[in-house]
């Protein structure tokens, strides 16, 4: 018997365990889950690059063709870009999400978690803040290639675009990371992912479309910030049912 | 060599009362219109080491991830530790699957931290522990994905070991693995033997599995084919 061997059995027969962790707490809080599983996401990411390069570059492309495809006067393009910026996103975070559940399947790791006591929702809401956390700093990037090239001030509230971007990102993120664990045991979930998604993330885009467009012309066709609100209620009514679902869809097969 | 011919859905449940460590009651397992297991019934006893032998397909996986709380079967029952399902029982079951079941971008030392965050603090060993266990240098940098396959093995085993289970479910844990790892495998699981804990393992190298295993069940075409007793089968 190796000496790993007999530590092994020593250890099990409760003889001489002095290396278990005792922290103290029973479980992990909820919140600490939350944590360790995003802390995990962003290390990977940070290796890896994948996501978050790719979505860069498909966004750039777009954004830049389009701008060169259409070359629009100053009036135009306040009322395309949301359009534009809203699209750019929504093709590019497919890419990241269809991938978000990849790595957990690759190596049966998702079998791994299934089998863990903590619980599961965390592991959706620290995914959903991972993918929001990768799609929001592609924005970040990408907003003044995005006024730059299409030659934008915004007439109207501009600090509302601190609103309305955030929220139509969460609410394209948490719809798609839900349908993405969905569709994993799919043969085609890569065709599947937006068949699903796009259709029922369509009210949010149309909000965050007209919610972009109200800032950049200054219209003042919502006064009462209509679509802003909309897709706050989208958010959280997506946010709750997709919670209440996740672990049926995690335990299927 | 004495092997146990079934011949009946009744399997091989021993006639003592005692409550045994898992029950599988006429198991059965459907996918589609095959049957991946058909009326499977046995006690596993604590302490013991059991190997599933069988040809591809004759439903060791399968019973394995039934075991395991992963798939739920068609028909029949699974309870552990008395009256729990897999479900209920999950901290206490340990399962290793062909893939390592570790994240390819992390090393083993980080991957185990972060299983081990989710599992009660104050039962699981610490991811240092559970490596050195395996035969593993906790500070190696190495990624996983960078390791060969016996030491994924090894790792994915000290995975399992974290939560210190009572129940092992080990499938195939010398798949492609040379001669030499794979017998490195063979004496760890050996020290993992212990009284409060029952190892069930598959696998197709029956010469691998006799120096460990107390009972060697054979599967064919889904059913529970033969028992025999370890010791006889290596006589």
């Amino acid at each position: 018997m190796t000496e790993a061997s007999a530590e092994a059995s020593e250890d099990v027969a409760g003889v001489d365990a002095p290396e278990v962790d005792v922290t103290g707490v029973e479980t992990a809080g909820w919140f600490a889950l939350v944590g360790t599983h995003l802390q995990k996401d962003l290390r990977i990411e940070w290796r890896s690059r994948e996501a978050i390069q790719s979505m860069l570059f498909f966004a750039l492309l777009v954004v830049v063709l389009f701008s060169m495809a259409f070359d629009p006067t100053a009036a135009a393009s306040r009322e395309i870009a949301g359009g534009v910026l809203c699209v750019a996103t929504l093709f590019a975070s497919v890419s990241v999400l269809n991938q978000a559940w990849t790595r957990e399947i690759r190596h049966d790791v998702l079998d791994a978690l299934r089998l863990t006591p903590a619980d599961r929702s965390a592991i959706f809401v620290a995914k959903v803040l991972a993918n929001f956390l990768f799609v929001t700093v592609v924005q970040v990037l990408l907003g003044p290639v995005f006024f730059i090239f299409y030659n934008l001030r915004p007439l109207g509230n501009g600090w509302l675009l601190l609103a309305v971007v955030p929220l139509g990102t969460w609410a394209l993120v948490a719809n798609g990371t839900f349908f993405a664990a969905l569709s994993i045991r799919s043969r085609n979930r890569e065709l599947l992912l937006p068949l699903i998604l796009f259709p029922i993330f369509l009210p949010a885009l149309l909000a965050m479309v007209l919610a972009v467009k109200t800032v950049l012309t200054g219209d003042g066709s919502d006064p009462h910030l209509l679509w802003l609100k909309m897709l706050a209620g989208y958010d959280i009514i997506f946010m709750t049912v997709s919670l209440l679902l996740f672990d049926t869809v995690l335990q299927a097969e | 060599m004495p092997a146990v011919d079934t011949g009946s859905s009744k399997g091989f449940c021993p006639a003592d009362a005692e409550v045994p460590l898992a029950r599988v009651t006429d198991l059965s397992r459907l996918f589609g219109s095959f049957a991946a297991l058909r009326q499977v019934s046995f006690d596993f006893e604590a302490g013991k080491c059991y190997a599933l032998l069988g040809e591809n397909g004759a439903g060791k996986s399968t019973l394995m991830r039934i075991l395991a709380g992963l798939l739920p079967p068609s028909h029949g029952t699974v309870r552990l530790f008395g009256d729990q399902s897999p479900a209920e029982a999950c901290g206490r079951v340990g399962y290793m699957s062909h893939a390592p079941m570790l994240y390819d971008e992390l090393t083993a030392t980080e991957n185990l931290r972060y299983f081990a965050a989710l599992y009660p603090r104050g039962q699981s060993l610490t991811p240092e522990a559970a490596l050195r266990q395996v035969g593993l240098d906790p500070a190696l940098p190495r990624t996983v994905g960078k390791y060969s396959q016996g030491m994924r093995q090894r790792a994915s085993l000290a995975r399992v070991l974290l939560a210190q289970p009572e129940l092992l479910l080990l499938d195939e844990p010398f798949s492609n693995m040379d001669a030499t790892s794979a017998h490195r495998m063979v004496e760890l699981l050996a020290g993992m033997r212990a009284p409060g804990r029952t190892i069930v393992l598959t696998t197709h190298q029956r010469e691998l599995a006799l120096p460990i295993a107390n009972h060697l069940l054979t599967l064919r075409e889904g059913r529970l084919d033969s028992v025999m007793d370890g010791g006889r089968a290596q006589a």
